[in-house]
């Protein structure tokens, strides 16, 4: 039986439209984007109705891990014209007797949230790996008998006086130590806080 | 991937034509290259702008010659909040000499401590929505920031308004207190705190809890 030869068709697809859609694509992502900050401990926020976006400028950011550990990140982002992180971090040293090498301050002014005893801080800043580096991330010491958090706060306050407090904690936090976040702070002359949640729409109606 | 030059046809044996070139260029690069930026913006975008919700405490005073200000009692509602997505209130004060308050019961949702608190808050609810709403008709005409700051006034008005104490016990999580702040913002609370839990009122959530 004589074979049925199909006509071999050539396999080239016209690829333009699936090219300028990829350039639109890219257009599109490459204006709107607006980079998600390096953060150390991954926040599940709770949700409320705020629709007032969160400062992004001048702001220390406290974030409260679900395993109640403290973790900050102040003067970083938008809002580098201010440059007090190597001043805080000198202060730091100097109340725990420690000294930073000049290339150790440049390091710790250009990463941002951090979690760790002062003491630890120097080996952080020279750990290479970012693996190794994240084992360092333990929580700022917080209770009465080292209360470097509180310290923290009030270096930047002197230095930055403005600078406003966002509070970032996971839902699943316990309140105590929200409770007693806030309380540092207060005793810090911070009376108002920026709690950061995620959106979501709730309706009320009133019955008749 | 496609490649896209086409073979031109055969030419006829006497004339010389000069060559054409084929106008299609490999795309294939380009499209790899793109494929590959569009992943790297769509995984680095933060879409959802993070929202925060404000609150100001008062000042921590250390002076006992200031007196915390008198409110009065049948205006004031206390919601207690505890481990377990608990959540308890009661009105007026928890005086231990007198008997003490009824705990009453209740939960985070809709029908729950929202329809409470919006039943004591009615005329002040009633006003801002009929606001909102007639701004949204196009009613009134405002800018945005007077419509706020309308609402803001309204809030304050009503001199009977309830004033909401929120206490949490150590059992209570982060999210339950950022929950009813949330209430505190959908039913136009205006007057409400964050406040210590006293001994009294922890033994009437303790001795609610054993009744259950």
């Amino acid at each position: 039986m004589p074979k049925i030869k199909l006509p071999v068709k050539s396999p080239h697809i016209n690829m333009t439209p699936m090219v300028d859609l990829f350039a639109l694509l890219l257009t599109f992502f490459m204006l709107t984007t607006s980079f998600r900050p390096q953060e150390a401990v991954i926040i599940d926020t709770p949700n409320s109705i705020s629709e007032k976006l969160s400062p992004d400028k001048n702001v220390i950011t406290i974030l409260v891990s679900k395993d109640n550990k403290i973790f900050m990140n102040f003067d970083n982002g938008s809002d580098t014209s201010v440059l007090i992180r190597k001043e805080v971090l000198k202060k730091m040293a100097e109340q725990y007797h420690l000294t930073f090498t000049d290339k150790e301050l440049k390091t710790f002014a250009s990463w941002s949230s951090f979690g760790m005893p002062t003491e630890k801080l120097k080996s952080w800043l020279n750990t290479e790996d970012s693996k190794e580096r994240e084992k360092f991330q333990t929580g700022i010491p917080i209770d009465s008998t080292d209360n470097q958090f509180n310290l923290w706060i009030r270096f930047i306050r002197l230095q930055n006086p403005q600078a406003v407090v966002a509070i970032k904690g996971d839902g699943i936090a316990d309140f105590k130590t929200v409770k007693h976040v806030m309380d540092i702070l207060q005793d810090n002359q911070v009376n108002k806080f920026n709690l950061t949640t995620n959106l979501q729409k709730e309706e009320a109606k009133l019955e008749e | 991937m496609a490649e896209i030059i086409q073979e031109e046809g055969k030419q006829k044996g006497g004339k010389k034509k000069a060559k054409k070139f084929s106008t299609n260029i490999d795309m294939t690069p380009m499209v790899d290259l793109m494929c590959l930026l569009i992943t790297f913006f769509m995984l680095t975008t933060a879409f959802s702008k993070p929202k925060a919700m404000e609150i100001t405490m008062p000042e921590k005073k250390n002076d006992p010659s200031v007196k915390a200000p008198e409110i009065s009692a049948d205006r004031t509602m206390n919601i207690l909040i505890s481990g377990n997505d608990q959540i308890y209130y009661f009105f007026g004060m928890a005086d231990p000499k007198k008997p003490l308050p009824q705990l009453i019961k209740t939960d985070y949702s809709k029908d729950g401590i929202r329809k409470v608190l919006l039943q004591r808050n009615k005329i002040v609810f009633k006003a801002v929505t009929d606001l909102r709403e007639k701004v949204l008709k196009g009613e009134l005409v405002m800018a945005d920031t007077t419509v706020n700051r309308k609402i803001k006034e309204l809030k304050k008005s009503d001199k009977n308004a309830p004033i909401i104490l929120i206490k949490a016990d150590d059992k209570a999580k982060y999210k339950n207190l950022v929950d009813i702040i949330d209430e505190m913002a959908i039913t136009n609370i205006a007057n409400y705190a964050i406040v210590d839990m006293a001994p009294t009122e922890k033994q009437m959530l303790e001795s609610a809890a054993a009744n259950k």
